[in-house]
């Protein structure tokens, strides 16, 4: 008899992605696999190049084929099949159950088309019948959600009269338009200015607590993730290097990769300044070193790290880890 | 953007008087006495030496050159232009009943081109490097490089004498009038015209389109759950409308140079055919009046280009 | 905090559609040159033209303009492989002989162009201010002017000639070359060692022949080989429409003037066929070539 586990809400398993380039084929992304439950808050963090935005993109399908080639063992949103999923049904999803937040505001809106009639699309693309007003009226109460002042106003205005945080409220509000179950959120911080940064990830827990909707938060910033998220993948040359409850993580890292990136994160409990970041510099995807990737970066580095690729380990109580020695690993 | 336009506009200006004074030194330099050029020939013929040394000096032609000049600026502004050598008629009154055939050609054919060029141009945008995207790259610069005239002797060997389908010359028949007769007049000379500026439309709506469509907001449109065709039509072209609306304004001298061409191989009663046959007679002061009309259309279109900048992209209207 | 760039997948995207081998620059030039499998073709046919022009009278057999009025509008034949025009002069030695004047004429309005363009395109981008602004805004008023209409209008007054032709073609057709050359003027003109030449002295010509022309040279090119493309085109143009190239004198162009009578265009196809299909041909071949030389010098163009 087997156990029948509840079916999670999105799950990736083998993800692989490559672009072939003037320089070789780059495996942006390279057998990855997670899961993520209704409701709760994950959060992918890595380096520049570690894959995480290519995986973000890959579950929508929005990466261009060609030039990308994906291929995936399961890729699959409450148990249905996305690889499988014909277009209409495809895009019924997009937008609709699940809604997603960009990096950049600036170049992610639409120039020529006002922010009313850019949210106002999105609940437009899924209504049942067809009824421009009501996307319209939507609209503006989205932007009220969000905290976006005089919405009536706003809604007729162009992205470029908008200031960095309030497009990327815009971009929360057209995010969230149809009540998703799953928002995923790509740097939606990176390119906003420090003050605005903390009411930005505020309005996303806010919208998150609101609509109930599980979260992926993709970021390279530690703190946001201790702040944030109910469980972290850190992801490291388009693997995952290690998946943990937030605590866990923090607390007892279990892969070296973790404990370099814990220990390039500024601390206020002691009383050092000097960062501590990890010696060398991430791999070339286009020819990533055999083996573990991480190895040439590697305190413990040894023989059998060159050699055999490690596979991602369940060490129990829902943790993983994708190093040969997790026991050895102390921060 | 009022400030912008108000530049342009002095540009322009400014512009158009530098032609004036290139035209004018041309005009200077043609032979014959320029009095000939500036009034009606009856009273050339018959007036009395006494009226004409009047005349000459109402048109300031006893004046130093500059003033001369300005006299002939305010006079062509004004709408006299002279009157024709070969027949006495007012210059004006020939350019404007050859201006009507002349722009419907223009426009009609303006919009083949776009026609053939928007739709091709994103399709090879959106298969690029496909068997469509070269297809169209060869379409494109066959349209560039097949010389008009080429292209329209083909058409008429084809069409008018092969097929028998459509007449070779003119711009309508007098025996046979109607909607069909305009329009099958109309047809060859315009798709030729159309296809022989497709080629330069043709290649900044592919590259423009695919700029835009790289863009980061089309893929929010796709997150949103937008069709391919929503992408497109409603995100990508309205972007890429921008420069290609400008190239469209700022070739317009182009097209009525292509009109020129098959106005005189088709026969069609245009100002190009009128423009043509009065180099051959000498026609000097019909060169010029066609000269400064086509000065003032193509700086029209410069100036139009600007507005429809300021119109579709409200990052600029609003500024 | 560690503030590190985001990997980007639009970037991703953009290095995968812009793939080809990585080799020196030159090598990696040539083979997209050679890929252009077109681009290799059409210097073939070129050079075949250009041998055709260049030998031409032992070529041809016949006098281009000998007249003999036993023998005219006669249809192809071995003796006269492209058949006699309305006083019996052999088309294909006009022909050949036509390949000599139409291709001179565009190379010596091309290389006006070309010399115009680099003056004016250099100074615009060395002065920079008001010259460059002034110089760009002439560029676009220029272009904006259709050369066909220009010269028309020269030549009414002036009355039609070949060397007319030539100035009014490389009159208006600058800009292309023009804006090239300012473009690759003002990126040199940021580098370092442009401003140690400065340092040491060095004037506003020296600067030009010795830096930046060299640097300008492969967009140039590409330039100069567009605009003998347009030169031609036009040449052909303005012959057909009598106000360039004058008979006898054979050029691709007037040899199609005859051909505006519908009996000659319906009987005699001969007569218009052979030169149309030249011009085109050539036009299309240069335009391949500057094609294949445009993703040589820069593949981002494309």
């Amino acid at each position: 008899m087997t156990v029948h586990e509840p079916e999670p809400l999105l799950r990736i398993e083998g993800l692989h992605v490559e672009f072939p380039t003037e320089d070789g084929v780059v495996h942006a992304v390279d057998g990855v696999s997670m899961e993520v439950n209704p409701g709760e808050i994950v959060a992918v963090v890595g380096e520049s190049g570690s894959g995480k935005s290519v995986t973000a993109m890959s579950v929508l399908r929005l990466l261009r084929e060609p030039p990308a080639r994906v291929r995936a063992d399961a890729l699959t949103f409450r148990g249905q099949d996305l690889r499988a999923m014909p277009p209409r049904r495809l895009r019924a999803v997009r937008g609709g159950p699940v809604g997603m937040i960009f990096q950049d505001p600036m170049t992610a809106l639409n120039p020529v088309m006002t922010i009313g009639d850019q949210i106002a699309e999105a609940v437009l693309l899924h209504q049942e019948r067809r009824d421009r007003r009501a996307a319209q009226a939507r609209a503006v109460e989205l932007l009220e959600l969000v905290g976006v002042p005089d919405p009536g106003q706003r809604a007729r205005q162009y992205p470029h009269e908008f200031s960095g945080g309030m497009r990327q409220r815009a971009m929360i509000a057209m995010a969230i338009a149809n009540d998703p179950d799953l928002i995923i959120a790509d740097e939606p911080t990176t390119a906003l200015d420090v003050t605005i940064q903390a009411q930005v990830l505020d309005l996303i827990q806010k919208a998150q607590a609101e609509t109930g909707a599980a979260t992926v938060l993709i970021t390279h910033d530690l703190g946001v993730v201790a702040e944030l998220a109910d469980r972290v993948v850190v992801m490291y040359a388009g693997r995952v290097m290690e998946t943990a409850g937030v605590e866990d993580l923090f607390v007892r890292p279990r892969h070296p990769y973790t404990v370099g990136l814990l220990a390039s994160l500024p601390r206020m409990d002691t009383d050092t300044d000097a960062l501590d970041p990890i010696p060398g510099n991430p791999p070339n995807m286009s020819n990533p070193p055999p083996g573990c990737p991480f190895h040439p970066r590697c305190p413990l580095a040894r023989e059998r790290c060159r050699a055999e690729r490690p596979a991602l380990l369940d060490l129990g109580g829902g943790r993983r880890s994708a190093c040969h020695f997790p026991e050895e690993v102390g921060p | 953007m009022g400030a912008y336009l108000a530049r342009r506009l002095m540009t322009n200006v400014l512009v158009f008087f530098l032609i004036t004074i290139a035209i004018f030194w041309l005009v200077h330099k043609t032979p014959g006495d320029p009095i000939a050029m500036r009034i009606p020939p009856d009273q050339l013929n018959s007036g009395t030496a006494e009226y004409i040394a009047q005349r000459r000096h109402e048109l300031g032609l006893d004046r130093p050159i500059v003033v001369q000049y300005w006299f002939w600026l305010v006079n062509a502004v004004q709408g006299d232009l002279g009157y024709s050598l070969l027949n006495g008629r007012p210059v004006t009154e020939l350019l404007a009943e050859r201006i009507g055939p002349t722009v419907e050609l223009m426009l009609v054919g303006l919009l083949i081109s776009l026609l053939i060029a928007f739709p091709l141009g994103i399709l090879a945008a959106r298969r690029r490097n496909s068997a469509w995207d070269y297809g169209t790259a060869v379409v494109s610069l066959g349209s560039v490089s097949i010389p008009v005239f080429f292209v329209a002797l083909i058409g008429i060997y084809l069409f008018s004498l092969k097929l028998q389908l459509l007449p070779a010359s003119g711009i309508s028949d007098p025996t046979n009038p109607g909607l069909l007769d305009t329009l099958s007049h109309l047809v060859l000379p315009a798709v030729i015209l159309g296809f022989a500026n497709s080629g330069t439309y043709l290649r900044y709506v592919r590259s423009s389109m695919i700029t835009e469509l790289n863009a980061d907001y089309v893929r929010t449109a796709e997150a949103k759950g937008a069709s391919p065709r929503r992408v497109v039509v409603r995100h990508a072209l309205r972007n890429s409308l921008i420069p290609v609306l400008t190239v469209i304004a700022t070739n317009m001298g182009q097209l009525l140079g292509g009109a020129v061409v098959i106005e005189q191989v088709f026969a069609w009663p245009g100002m190009g055919q009128l423009a043509v046959s009065s180099v051959f007679q000498q026609d000097y002061s019909v060169i010029v009046g066609f000269a400064l009309l086509v000065a003032i259309l193509v700086l029209l279109s410069n100036l139009l280009a600007d507005v429809l900048y300021t119109l579709v992209d409200p990052r600029v209207r609003l500024r | 905090m560690t503030d590190l760039p985001a990997d980007l997948p639009g970037e991703l995207e953009a290095r995968a559609d812009a793939s080809a081998g990585r080799s020196t620059p030159w090598r990696t030039g040539l083979r997209r040159f050679r890929r252009h499998t077109v681009a290799v073709v059409s210097v073939g046919y070129l050079l075949l033209v250009v041998a055709a022009a260049v030998f031409a009278p032992t070529l041809s057999g016949y006098d281009p303009n000998a007249v003999d009025l036993e023998h005219v509008r006669e249809a192809p034949s071995a003796a006269h492989w492209l058949g006699t025009d309305p006083t019996g002069r052999d088309v294909f030695s006009r022909l050949l002989h036509a390949a000599r004047v139409s291709l001179g004429v565009g190379l010596a309005a091309a290389g006006l162009a070309v010399v115009f363009g680099t003056l004016l395109g250099g100074l615009a981008g060395l002065l920079g201010r008001w010259v460059d602004s002034v110089v760009m805004r002439l560029a676009d008023v220029f272009l904006s002017f259709p050369t066909v209409v220009v010269t028309v209008v020269v030549a009414g007054i002036l009355g039609p000639s070949v060397p007319t032709m030539i100035i009014a073609i490389g009159l208006f057709q600058w800009p292309v070359c023009g804006r090239i050359v300012r473009g690759v003027t003002l990126s040199l003109r940021e580098q370092e060692y442009l401003l140690a030449a400065r340092a040491a002295g060095a004037g506003s010509f020296w600067l030009m022949t010795r830096h930046i022309v060299p640097a300008a040279l492969p967009p140039i090119s590409v330039a100069a080989t567009l605009a003998v493309a347009q030169a031609i085109g036009l040449e052909s143009t303005l012959s057909f429409l009598g106000l360039g190239v004058q008979p006898p004198t054979p050029s691709w162009g007037n040899m199609l003037t005859d051909a505006q009578s519908l009996t000659v265009i319906a009987g005699q196809p001969w007569l218009w066929l052979a030169p149309g299909i030249a011009v085109a041909l050539t036009v299309l071949a240069v335009n391949f070539i500057g094609d294949g030389l445009r993703d040589a010098v820069d593949p981002r163009q494309s």
